[in-house]
């Protein structure tokens, strides 16, 4: 165990003795609590309040075929000692009920809903309890019960019956959008409610995308699992990729080359780059500063077209594999690289000094849409929006996985939480982004890039993270038998980030909105899955 | 606002040729999957490879069925690794007008152990799949190319090709201008995509494709749109929203499915949550295969539909 997790172990048995009935060490980092229900609220609030936990991802798992129960999941990442802690609690079949964390650690509320929805536990003593993961006018079925079969035949969708909440007074005018938006985005649905042009509250309803992945992961060979985890944020498509491949790697007792860990950091970082890039451009679109969105653009196509020639791809799709990566590059593509982050950065600094010279772009984007540290603590807002409210975290930095305990980086962190400073905590990890890559460039290990893989043990459980350029991205997966995950979970950011954008808005005007929503540019498909 | 023209003017034009002339691909690159059914001796562990379903096979009695089906297809190349039959082509342009030009069966006669002992038939589009892809340096990295980089118009069937894409490119404005009063409009619906497609999509605006040069806009509204650009499996809960803003476009309207989970379901496939492709629940004109289509893909199927347009109106 690492020497940070054992005080607080040590800690949770003493305080919690009569429930807690024993303590699993996985992997160094990683380990595990089994208790009893009751130990729940006592265990989650000594944890976030007092060792400073942070609830990072809360699911269940139908194990009523191996041991009668249900089982919930309650993962806490303790970031000063660089380790996870999972309150592990059964669920009876017959009882198929839990009391809600969401007063005290408000961060659990969208994902107890999910669990409601998938699984059919009822949720007792939750603020909001409606359906989340399902929509209104779903038959009562709980699709991630081993008994329900992947393909099952429901009747077709009949329409929206979401009650949304009332917000009523003189001049408050609902405003619908979506699911289907103005721009070229995913589908969501947002309902302002407004009095003349601030916004008094803003109720947000996804899970328009919602494809049954995690039941998909249950039902094809793990090696498969690579490919669908591309699928399940288009734009972190490595980043999810990999996480994947962490979790089965953890699971099987194996690390991939140094090579490939090398290689991981680069895929992850010309991720980073593209969408970062992206964003800034996109963010000066929804204010009006168009020239500066041509030449993100631009730069933009120059890293997909990197992607392609180091990849294949120019999504990084096909790269990832388990226990490594799947090509390897020659001194020609690594020479295109070199040369390609030196002619970046220049062109790059050009396009923040145009930015930045613009005082009408920084009037805009300066006091909007802002997210306070206290919020986002509360919330559990991690990644770009995390880091622009005060949040100093960054799995890249305080659990090294890939090779990123082999470069030296800054993690920019502000406190003002408005656009703009998500817009420059952006500016500034493009920067440091570069400096890594130049970094792992520099000492690319040679060897191997892939390790193969021994067959999974049955019924093991591991967690695989990565950075993404969003934010931190978790996998726990459970495996069945032969080639086969009896258990997928996948844990993208912006399932934590959502809610923070209704709190952001507030009393922002409605034509802000654009900027505020892609400051954040939270992914819907990967909170849907 | 002088610096801004300055950096203009510094950077110049970035407009790709396309379709003028070939676009930019690698020599890495990894476009449609060429098989040699020929002399493909064994299918199983291509399709065991695949994990969209793309390569399928059925055995009865003496006889193997084996399909290849490219709108499933998301060009990982893990197939050409398991199957010396296979290897991977840098075609990207491969837009159809109908699902069944995207697909490909061959019969073969069994031989002991499960192998292939004979092809006795093959049945699929001509133009389309049958024809050799001379590319000197394939996409597999292993398989490299001489030179690093972009190579431009690599061999003389994609120089074929080309020609008549540029045909189509100068009949553009022509038929644009006939049909739409010079300007086509594009609605895009995302009905339950990965976000895949839609990155390389918003790439069509982009200086680099403006599209906007041949008169083709996206626009806002349904009621604005000449053509419904649908991307992802359809999703249970998306299902009404796509009909409805269908139903929402005036006539005469083009829907064209994008992407492996536009064209059939793609890894998605059909389950309690997806419907598969977009034409389960919308008629669909034309399909762009690739996950996602890069942005010279997407034009070529907006191209094609175009020509479609043109010969209903």
């Amino acid at each position: 165990m690492l020497p940070g997790l054992e005080p607080i172990v040590s800690d949770l048995t003493e305080r919690f003795r009569a429930h807690v009935n024993g303590v699993r060490l996985e992997r160094a980092n990683e380990v595990y609590l089994d208790a009893d229900v009751e130990a729940v609220p006592g265990v989650c609030a000594r944890l976030y309040r007092n060792w400073n936990g942070r609830l990072v991802s809360l699911f269940a798992d139908d194990a009523r075929q191996e041991s009668a129960m249900f089982h919930l999941y309650y993962v806490f990442g303790l970031d000063a000692a660089h380790g996870f802690i999972v309150l592990r609690v059964p669920v009876a079949p017959g009882q198929a009920r839990f009391t809600s964390l969401s007063n005290a650690v408000p961060a659990a509320n969208w994902q107890e809903r999910e669990i409601q929805d998938l699984f059919g536990l009822k949720l007792e003593g939750h603020p909001n309890p409606r359906r989340c993961a399902l929509h209104d006018d779903w038959p009562e079925v709980y699709p991630l019960r081993k008994d329900f079969p992947l393909c099952a035949a429901l009747p077709p969708f009949q329409g929206e019956r979401h009650k949304f909440r009332n917000v009523e007074g003189e001049g408050v005018f609902q405003v619908p959008v979506g699911p289907v938006h103005a721009g070229i985005i995913e589908p969501g649905h947002f309902l302002f409610s407004v009095a003349g042009e601030p916004v008094l509250y803003l109720q947000i309803r996804l899970f328009y995308t919602h494809k049954g992945t995690e039941k998909l992961f249950e039902n094809i060979p793990v090696a498969h699992g690579v490919r669908l985890a591309e699928s399940i944020s288009g734009d972190s498509s490595f980043a999810h990729a990999t996480a994947f491949c962490h979790a089965i790697e953890r699971a099987a007792n194996v690390q991939a080359p140094p090579r490939a860990r090398a290689l991981r950091t680069i895929c992850l970082e010309l991720e980073r780059l593209y969408n970062h890039i992206a964003d800034i451009g996109a963010i000066a679109t929804d204010v009006a500063f168009a020239v500066a969105n041509a030449h993100a653009m631009r730069l933009k196509e120059r890293v997909l077209r990197l992607n392609e020639m180091l990849t294949g791809n120019r999504l990084l799709r096909g790269m990832a594999c388990l226990g490594g990566v799947r090509f390897d590059w020659e001194a020609d593509q690594i020479g295109a690289l070199k040369a390609f982050t030196g002619e970046l950065r220049p062109e790059f600094d050009s396009l923040v000094q145009l930015i930045q010279a613009s005082s009408s772009t920084r009037d805009r984007l300066e006091t909007t849409g802002i997210l306070t540290p206290e919020t986002a603590r509360d919330l559990g807002v991690v990644g770009i929006a995390g880091r622009a409210s005060g949040f100093d975290h960054d799995l890249r930095r305080d659990f090294p996985h890939a090779a990123y305990d082999r470069a030296r980086f800054l993690v920019p962190v502000y406190r003002q939480g408005d656009v703009l400073r998500r817009m420059q905590v952006r500016i500034d990890e493009v920067g440091e982004s570069l400096g890594i890559m130049d970094q792992i460039i520099q000492g690319l290990p040679p060897g191997g890039i892939a390790t193969p893989l021994p067959p999974l043990p049955p019924n093991a459980v591991a967690l695989g993270y990565v950075e993404g350029w969003r934010g931190e991205i978790f996998h726990w997966i459970r495996t069945g038998g032969g080639d086969r995950l009896a258990r997928c979970k996948v844990k993208d950011p912006s399932l934590q980030n959502w809610p923070a954008l209704s709190e952001a808005i507030l009393g922002n005007i409605v034509p802000d909105f654009p900027v505020v929503n892609k400051s954040f540019n939270l992914s819907y498909s990967g909170t849907d899955r | 606002m002088f610096d801004i023209i300055r950096k203009s003017l510094k950077t110049g034009i970035v407009t790709a040729k396309y379709p003028q002339s070939p676009a930019e691909v690698s020599s890495q690159a990894r476009g449609r999957p060429e098989i040699d059914f020929a002399h493909w001796k064994d299918a199983r562990p291509a399709v065991a490879a695949c994990a969209t379903g793309a390569l399928a096979f059925t055995d009865e009695g003496r006889e193997r069925t084996v399909t290849f089906d490219l709108a499933k297809c998301t060009f990982c190349g893990l197939c050409a690794e398991s199957a010396a039959a296979i290897r991977m082509t840098r075609q990207y342009e491969l837009a159809a007008r109908r699902r069944e030009d995207l697909k490909m069966v061959a019969r073969y006669e069994l031989a002991a152990e499960g192998a292939q002992s004979k092809l006795l038939s093959l049945s699929g589009p001509n133009g389309c799949a049958s024809e050799p892809i001379d590319s000197p340096h394939g996409c597999d990295p292993r398989r490299r190319g001489p030179s690093p980089g972009y190579a431009i118009g690599a061999s003389a069937n994609e120089e074929a090709r080309t020609a008549s894409l540029e045909s189509v490119g100068t009949q553009l404005n022509e038929r644009v201008s006939q049909v739409l009063g010079r300007s086509l409009h594009i609605r895009e619906v995302d009905a339950g995509s990965c976000n895949g497609c839609e990155v390389e999509i918003v790439g069509l605006n982009s200086p680099v494709y403006d599209l906007e040069r041949f008169g083709i806009h996206f626009v806002a509204s349904p009621r604005h749109a000449d053509m419904l650009l649908v991307t992802g499996p359809v999703s249970r809960n998306m299902e009404l929203a796509l009909r409805k803003t269908y139903n929402a476009m005036p006539e005469p309207r083009l829907v064209v499915a994008v992407g492996a989970c536009g064209c059939s379901g793609g890894i998605f496939g059909r389950n309690y949550a997806t419907l598969g492709g977009v034409d389960k629940v919308l008629p669909v004109d034309i399909y762009i295969p690739g996950c996602p289509p890069n942005p010279c893909a997407l034009l070529q199927g907006i191209l094609l539909a175009i020509g479609k347009l043109y010969s209903r109106a």
